[in-house]
């Protein structure tokens, strides 16, 4: 307690001190995958090689990464507003609701060049509506952010239960799940699209989505931090104070960053239902909004970093389910260990390797004082 | 005289920063001793190497002529070394018997502990004059009996070196004159005082001897009767400085910042400004003095429209603005208001941002963030470059975020930002509140020019004599209501004094 930590570099504070983690949680599933009497190195090899190496494989851990990243976008965007936006799962699902409703009412009647924007649009606008309500009760009525949201993705849990399985239900269906989409509204598949292009790679479920992840990315960045209305939201997030000082709205900021936020969530649903199953499901969400918060605490709030932890869950979603299929003792439960590992290591002791980091550095960079010998 | 406390050689280090060099130090039993030094000279970190929370790289602690080693402030408590913070420590939800009995709770049940603190408490309180009810709940104190809580925390273990950093900050003048008389009555009684503080008034009038530290080196040490506040100054700048504020006569032109009956009642009812009327002209600097918290806040905040005046009216350079109009701090600003204020960590900056961002913010809607749709960061970077050469802002990088800057040169920052914009108006809240000696010369210069530039600038400061040095006039607040105006040429401490405690001047003008 004397005497005070240094401060750590930038580039160990970015780049070595994550790494540092994600070993530091590999390390302790590796001890319990040897308690369970495998060997941890030949499963990491498994996993490695089922999520980037076998066929399809890339294509997979693509398909969940594009997932991770709208949701992370989407928490990370509240955040830089200090609105702690859990609803992400609930805003995907409304985002859902609002790709379908395009897609049966305009779809039908346009091509694709114009109706699937629009079918992507709707997804924005539901998964935005869903996050603008807890926004406004946030901003102008003082209801915390936190319970709201959270309430909010029981109500559109139910609500898609009750139109899943009543007004939208396919007719003849027994399962909870709507009539196919309209094709026009579909996103093409990744290989389809590179075929033509004169790449061979196999088929996945990886399609047009993920460039619109990486149109996020991109929006994400120059609005935080090219825009009037980022600087807005940056001054709300750190000093609601003096951004009224400052003649910024707090409360309109307040409101426009979750109805972004909400969007982004929502374009989830461009994945998984215009690009993957094609029709609504029930919980197809399927905890990603959760834990994109994970992404985006991981990720630092930055597109870059959102990218990378996306990345990384999206390699343990797809590496784990070949670890389930290799190992016979290993179960999918062992990648929601790793998982929980990476969120407990990144997110809830991201600075526990800081202080001995930062004084190996210090040690290294800072010669020593010869006054003080 | 036997010394108390003596420091031979201590040096400490943080990394390459030398922020204590060998400092040499001797306090007498029974003497009130000052340290004095701008921000950043090495005062707290002294303090913190007697009181165990650093240590000293090298160098002897002396206590009551005995080698110490402090490790930690529980070896210095037992020492008999008490310390009141700058930042209070006390828990607000608890009484003060509770705060002043935490760490020293005796056994497993509570009952033991609270009686035998509970006569220690009274006995502190009727000796050194420490009023304080010791059942009411902390939250409920005002800064000045906090600030006796700490002190009797400070003094339960039987200590024999009071040590208070910079304890005035929060104080009004009534209530710091009334520290000052506890703390005469402690070294009567033997305790040795030690009182970090960078104001020169405050050395000269309690102190019995002062030690004067630059840049992390003793640079000086004084009887206090045997030296003056310019010498101090000197010594603690390193140059010479200007105390006295060069003011040429104001030449008045139209009026352009009026009040009529303004009042503001807050959510709960409470009128917290009643019937305020004055007016500024262009090239005039009105003054506002007034016992802090009565209405001063208030008075800047309705102007600067963060919050909505409730009755009465504002003329804000021809625009005529009333209750009705629900302004914010927007439209204020639109109308050519520059706002200095009161709190530059709460309000003026958001410390987690750079240099360069807070050099816009107000005004990330201009020409200054680009003047397309998307911030253009080359001509935020020049901007700030331009502003920090110009009011020498140190370091000038546009890239540290705020909270890295000194108080000083955060407030350079804020007025930086506001004075280039050529404000028509320009109300000003606190400008040298926790800037050091060398930067408040520059700023009251800065302000003066700006009067001359034809600015018209209303000025709130608890510093009684900061409004008397720059004033033209001075409106005198007490509980939220104008007392009267009075030409600065007419006022004199005494005078504002009687109006400060709600006096009305009928000779005003």
């Amino acid at each position: 307690m004397s005497t005070p930590t240094p401060p750590l570099p930038r580039w160990a504070d970015l780049i070595l001190l994550p790494i540092i983690n994600l070993f530091a949680a590999f390390f302790i599933c590796g001890l319990i995958v040897l308690a369970i009497g495998e060997n941890p190195i030949e499963a990491l090899g498994v996993m490695i090689k089922g999520a980037f190496v076998y066929s399809g494989g890339l294509g997979y851990t693509l398909f969940y990464t594009t997932n991770y990243v709208f949701t992370g976008l989407a928490v990370a965007l509240a955040f830089h507003c200090k609105m702690f936006n859990i609803g992400g799962e609930g805003q995907a699902l409304i985002g859902g609701l609002g790709a379908a409703l395009a897609s049966f009412s305009l779809g039908v009647y346009l091509p694709a060049p114009l109706a699937i924007p629009l079918a992507v649009l709707g997804a924005f606008i539901a998964g935005g509506i869903w996050g603008v309500i807890p926004g406004y009760l946030q901003a102008k009525r003082g209801s915390h952010i936190v319970i709201t949201t959270i309430m909010f993705n029981f109500l559109a849990a139910s609500l898609m239960v009750y139109l899943l399985a009543g007004p939208m239900l396919e007719a003849g269906q027994q399962s909870p799940q709507t009539a196919k989409l309209a094709e026009s509204t579909l996103l093409p598949k990744m290989a389809d699209m590179l075929r033509p292009l004169g790449f061979d790679i196999t088929s996945s479920p990886l399609n047009a989505s993920f460039l619109i992840a990486l149109g996020a990315m991109a929006v994400f960045y120059v609005l935080v931090w090219h825009t009037r209305l980022g600087f807005n939201i940056r001054s709300v997030g750190q000093n609601q104070e003096a951004a009224h000082y400052a003649g910024i709205n707090v409360a309109r900021t307040i409101i426009i960053t979750m109805a972004i936020s909400g969007g982004f969530a929502g374009l989830l649903a461009t994945n998984e239902i215009l690009g993957f199953n094609h029709k609504v499901v029930l919980n197809f969400t399927a905890g990603y909004g959760f834990t994109g918060i994970a992404v985006a605490l991981m990720g630092r709030n930055h597109p870059i970093g959102i990218f990378l932890a996306a990345l990384l869950f999206g390699a343990l979603t797809q590496g784990g389910g070949e670890l389930d299929f290799e190992f016979q003792s290993i179960t999918r439960e062992m990648v929601l260990l790793i998982q929980g590992m990476i969120i407990l290591f990144s997110g809830a002791l991201a600075y526990m390797f800081n202080p001995p980091l930062a004084r190996m550095i210090a040690k290294f960079v800072a010669p020593k004082d010869p006054a003080n010998g | 005289m036997n010394t108390a406390l003596e420091l031979k050689n201590v040096s400490k280090s943080f990394g390459l920063v030398k922020a204590n060099k060998n400092i040499n130090l001797a306090v007498e039993a029974g003497s009130i001793h000052g340290i004095i030094g701008e921000n950043g000279a090495g005062k707290s970190t002294l303090m913190n190497i007697i009181y165990g929370m650093h240590r000293a790289d090298s160098g002897e602690i002396h206590f009551g002529g005995q080698k110490v080693d402090v490790r930690s402030s529980a070896d210095a408590i037992e020492h008999g070394i008490g310390m009141v913070h700058q930042h209070f420590m006390l828990v607000p939800t608890f009484t003060v018997l509770e705060n002043v009995m935490l760490g020293t709770e005796g056994g497993l049940m509570l009952r033991d502990g609270r009686g035998a603190a509970l006569e220690r408490l009274l006995h502190l309180s009727e000796t050194y004059n420490l009023q304080v009810d010791p059942h009411a709940l902390v939250s409920d104190l005002n800064v000045g009996q906090r600030q006796r809580v700490e002190i009797i925390k400070a003094l339960k273990g039987g200590a024999k070196v009071l040590i208070l950093d910079e304890p005035t900050g929060v104080l009004t003048p009534q209530e710091a004159d009334q520290l000052f008389e506890i703390l005469k009555v402690l070294r009567d009684d033997g305790v040795s005082v030690l009182l970090i503080t960078h104001k020169l008034s405050e050395i000269m009038d309690i102190t019995d001897t002062v030690s004067i530290m630059r840049q992390g080196e003793m640079v000086g040490h004084r009887k206090t009767s045997e030296t003056s506040p310019q010498e101090l100054a000197e010594l603690m700048v390193g140059r010479e400085v200007l105390l006295e504020v060069d003011r040429k006569p104001a030449k008045p032109a139209e009026v352009r910042f009026s009040a009529k009956n303004l009042g503001y009642t807050n959510a709960q009812g409470v009128v917290e400004l009643e019937d305020i009327n004055f007016e500024v002209r262009s090239g005039e600097i009105l003054g506002v003095a007034g016992v802090s918290g009565n209405g001063q806040t208030q008075l800047m905040e309705t102007l600067a429209g963060m919050r909505h005046l409730t009755s009465g009216s504002l003329n804000i350079l021809g625009t005529e603005v009333t209750a009705a109009d629900q302004t914010d701090p927007r439209i204020i600003r639109d109308l050519g208001v520059g706002h200095i204020p009161e709190d530059r960590h709460t309000h003026g900056l958001v410390l987690n941002f750079e240099a360069r961002e807070n050099m816009i913010l107000g005004f990330q809607d201009t020409e200054l963030a680009g003047s397309g749709k998307l911030f253009d960061y080359k001509t935020i970077q020049q901007n700030c470059e331009d502003k920090m050469a110009h009011y020498d802002v140190r370091p000038p990088n546009p890239r540290l975020n705020a909270k890295n800057f000194s108080g000083g040169n955060q407030q350079k920052i804020v007025i930086a930002r506001e004075f280039s914009a050529n404000p028509g108006v320009l109300l000003v809240g606190q400008p040298t509140r926790g800037v050091d000696v060398g930067a408040i010369e520059f700023i009251h210069k800065q302000l003066l020019e700006l009067r001359d530039a034809g600015c018209a600038i209303l000025l709130v400061s608890v510093e009684l004599d900061e409004i008397m040095s720059l004033s033209d006039r001075i409106m005198v607040l007490c509980g939220g209501q104008n007392v009267g105006i009075i030409d600065s040429a007419d006022a004199d401490r005494q005078t504002l004094g009687l109006m400060m405690a709600g006096q009305r001047q009928e000779a005003a003008a």
